[in-house]
């Protein structure tokens, strides 16, 4: 047999080699990609001819807007604890996902998002939609990176994966040069495992662990704040072993709340400005305080120089940075959340601690008086949002994913649903972006086909991403959106009660009649603006097989309590206005 | 209280890099009084040296930040004690002072400086040395008129034996070869 020439060989390589755009459709494949969020442009079209040919393998979901997208991959990654994915053109399309990224950013989610980007010899040329993506995005990823060559391409994805997930996770921005994705490379794709410059969790630290477990046993009142960093690392059942061994009573932060179930006999509630009252004041009266994946936001501490001055801090935490920068730990113990509780629970004797629960169930019981039966059997006809939220957590046995925008609907959400499950509640916590709520609401329902997903979402925040209706009626995604309509920018218009003399300056709104918009999309909905009306409606939106959106006309006037004004301790927290 | 700090990070020698330890200043409206990037002892390793005026707990949680950085292998800050350092400074002058009386030449010897050329026009004096010596030879020198000054960005090293970095990228090695991860 005689040697295949050279020419052969050649032809036999160049049929082995794919576009680049190929290969980027590959190599998310083999991350275990299965869902795409986005929409496409000039710089980004080889990747969507690409994935063309793979529409068996992956699901693209086309948003109405990029910030649609980005906030849908957003809340799959947040159901699913996968990464989310989205593609956007180079300029406007890459520049509309900064919103999503920066939240994202915040809140830990990780992303990989992949931009189109001009061609690489026209970089830096103000050429037709051209944007300085890398540039742009920098303060708000975990890490970016642009690509302007095929050959790149499978490495940088697979880094791209691996720092978007591990340790805490991140969003990552992929920009890749229209050239990089014509051209040709020869596939192979090896999954990222390790980088010399980035160390995703550190070991355990035994020693810190046994000083914690000393100041633990020793405490008459210890109290454990859990974030969503207990999620992230999947530690929700090493948690609630590790409270119920010591006898600790716990609060969730806005991200941690479904960590933990709400009907837990420990579970005290959720901490910050429209937090519990419990957990708020007995931040400041317990012994010792014990931080599992949170990172202390100024909205759970309210004033710092008041925060849990008498108390011993334990900091249980993945990311370096976190630890010290607001609140000084007395023990900080560096590592993932699961590993740490695990080693904690072994090492801490088992304990009750009736009094000091006791105390929280007290406090529960004045801001039962105080707050929560006038906003669920509230005297007035008008409808508040607290009733509404509770039955649709009745309705569907506190096990539906819970899906807020960003106002006082949000509060609303967070402090009338009950979660029995987790990953059970999506919300944007550190940027508090209004629109987040629809598209987080329509990749949520895409993660988790098989959960009820209820959004609810405030008439401002609503119109700020509406046209994702559209997403919803293309795709025939059973979501269901609840409007707590009340006319207003909510949130702002309570603050400027509150705190502006009541001059409610540019927060009064004029709304469209949602009910009929829904119905431009072909999406069913109903209005409904009474007591006796609510519950009717609300079965049939949960009955119903398809999408629904129900536009509840809620008290115009209704404010969030209770309430840790800004630059107030949390022991300051306000019942109502009045006080 | 605010101090004189010397921040050193090591980092992947990737474009950007700058720019991603910068915001982190700028984000926090943190002055950088002098910055210098440059290779290190170690291959495809850059080194950064920052010098900021800041209070201590507030390096310290920017050191952490820049630590963060994918990109970034180690961070360290320093106080002015702890390390060797030294900036250099150009001075441009008018040829014909110097020519005029010996005083230049006397303030040249003096601080140690040196003349790197000399034309018709003008004469270039360069002195390395901390900041406060490059700055009482410009005072000095400003007396005949200093017609270009520059000083650079300020280079420091430890007053340990070795690069700390090799060690540290043997440990690193060992540190992630520990690690188990979740997706394992
Ligand atoms: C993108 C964006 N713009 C502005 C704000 C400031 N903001 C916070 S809450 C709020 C009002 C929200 O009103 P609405 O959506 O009607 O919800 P409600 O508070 O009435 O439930 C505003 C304007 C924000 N969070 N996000």
């Amino acid at each position: 047999m005689t040697a295949p020439s050279k020419e052969f060989m050649e032809m036999k390589q160049k049929a082995m080699q794919i576009t680049g755009a190929e290969a980027v459709i590959r190599s998310l494949l083999e991350e275990g990609v299965e869902t795409i969020f986005g929409y496409p442009g000039g710089a980004i079209m080889p990747v969507y001819d690409a994935l063309y040919d793979f529409d068996k393998q992956v699901r693209h979901i086309l948003t109405r807007h990029e910030q649609g997208a980005v906030h849908a991959a957003q809340g799959y990654a947040r159901v699913t604890g996968d990464v989310g994915v989205c593609f956007a053109t180079s300029g406007p399309g890459a520049t509309n996902l900064i919103t999503g990224i920066a939240d994202a950013m915040i809140d830990s989610t990780p992303l990989v998002c992949i931009t189109g980007q001009v061609a690489s010899p026209l970089l830096g040329t103000d050429a037709f939609q051209e944007s300085d993506v890398v540039g742009i995005s920098m303060p708000v990823t975990k890490w970016n990176y642009q690509i302007t060559t095929p050959e790149e391409i499978p490495t940088a994805i697979a880094q791209a994966f691996y720092i978007a997930r591990s340790g805490r996770p991140g969003p990552v921005v992929l920009d890749l040069t229209k050239d990089a994705q014509f051209g040709k490379v020869d596939f192979t794709y090896k999954r990222c495992e390790k980088i010399r410059s980035y160390v995703p969790e550190y070991p355990l630290d035994k020693e810190s662990l046994k000083s914690a477990s000393d100041l633990i046993n020793s405490a008459k009142k210890p109290f454990l704040l859990f974030g969503q960093g207990v999620v992230l690392s999947g530690a929700e059942r090493e948690l609630q072993e590790f409270i119920e061994k010591a006898g600790i009573p716990a609060a969730g932060t806005l991200l941690g709340l479904s960590a933990l179930d709400s009907e837990h006999e420990l579970n005290t509630g959720m901490l910050g400005m429209h937090g519990n009252y419990g957990p708020n004041i007995k931040t400041n009266e317990c012994d010792v305080l014990i931080a599992v994946g949170m990172r202390f936001d100024d909205r759970v501490t309210g004033d710092v120089k008041r925060y849990a001055r008498q108390a011993k801090v334990i900091h249980l935490e993945i990311d370096p940075s976190e630890i010290n920068k607001i609140i000084k730990a007395d023990i900080a113990v560096l590592g993932d959340a699961k590993k740490s509780l695990r080693m904690l629970t072994r090492l801490v004797k088992r304990q009750e601690h009736t009094d000091w629960v006791n105390e929280f169930h007290q406090a529960a019981d004045i801001e039962d008086e105080k707050v929560i039966q006038k906003d669920l059997f509230p005297v007035k006809p008008g409808l508040t949002m607290g009733e509404v939220v509770r039955m649709s957590s009745e309705l569907t046995n506190n096990q539906s994913v819970v899906v807020a925008d960003v106002g006082q609907n949000q509060m609303a959400a967070a402090r009338y649903s009950k979660f029995s499950k987790t990953r059970s509640h999506i919300s944007s916590g550190g940027l508090g972006t209004m629109g987040f709520g629809l598209p987080a609401a329509i990749g949520a329902k895409i993660g988790a086909p098989d959960r009820e997903v209820v959004a609810f979402v405030g008439d401002g925040g609503l119109q700020m991403t509406i046209q994702e209706l559209g997403t919803i009626a293309q795709e025939n995604l059973p979501v269901k959106l609840v409007v707590l309509n009340n006319h207003f920018l909510g949130m702002v218009r309570q603050w400027q009660q509150l705190f502006f003399e009541r001059r409610y300056s540019f927060t009064e709104m004029v709304n469209p009649d949602f009910v009929k918009i829904a119905e431009g999309f072909g999406i069913p909905g109903k209005q409904v603006t009474t007591r006796e009306e609510l519950k009717v409606a609300m079965k049939e939106m949960i009955d119903n097989p398809g999408p629904f959106l129900l536009d509840v006309l809620v008290e115009k006037e209704d404010n969030i309590f209770p309430m840790v004004p800004t630059g107030a301790s949390v022991s300051d927290i306000l019942l109502s206005a009045e006080e | 209280m605010k101090e004189e700090f010397i921040i050193s990070a090591y980092s992947e020698n990737h474009i950007g890099l700058l720019n991603r330890i910068t915001i982190i200043f700028t984000r926090r409206k943190v002055n950088i009084e002098s910055l210098t990037v440059s290779e290190s002892a170690l291959r495809g390793i850059s080194k950064f040296t920052i010098v900021v005026r800041e209070e201590r707990s507030r390096v310290e949680n920017i050191v952490k930040q820049i630590e963060k950085q994918v990109d970034v292998l180690k961070a360290y800050f320093h106080t002015n004690e702890e390390m060797i350092f030294q900036e250099i400074a150009l001075y441009k002058v008018p040829t014909q002072a110097l020519m005029e009386s010996d005083q230049i030449e006397r303030m040249v010897r003096k601080h140690n400086a040196r003349i790197l050329e000399i034309t018709k026009d003008y004469t270039v004096i360069e002195k390395t040395g901390h900041k406060e010596e490059t700055q009482e030879l410009f005072e000095g020198l400003n007396k005949f008129g200093v017609l270009q000054f520059i000083r650079s960005g300020r280079v420091a090293i430890t007053r340990s034996a070795n690069e700390r970095l090799s060690e540290f990228l043997a440990e690193r090695d060992a540190l992630l070869a520990s690690i188990e991860m979740k997706s394992n």
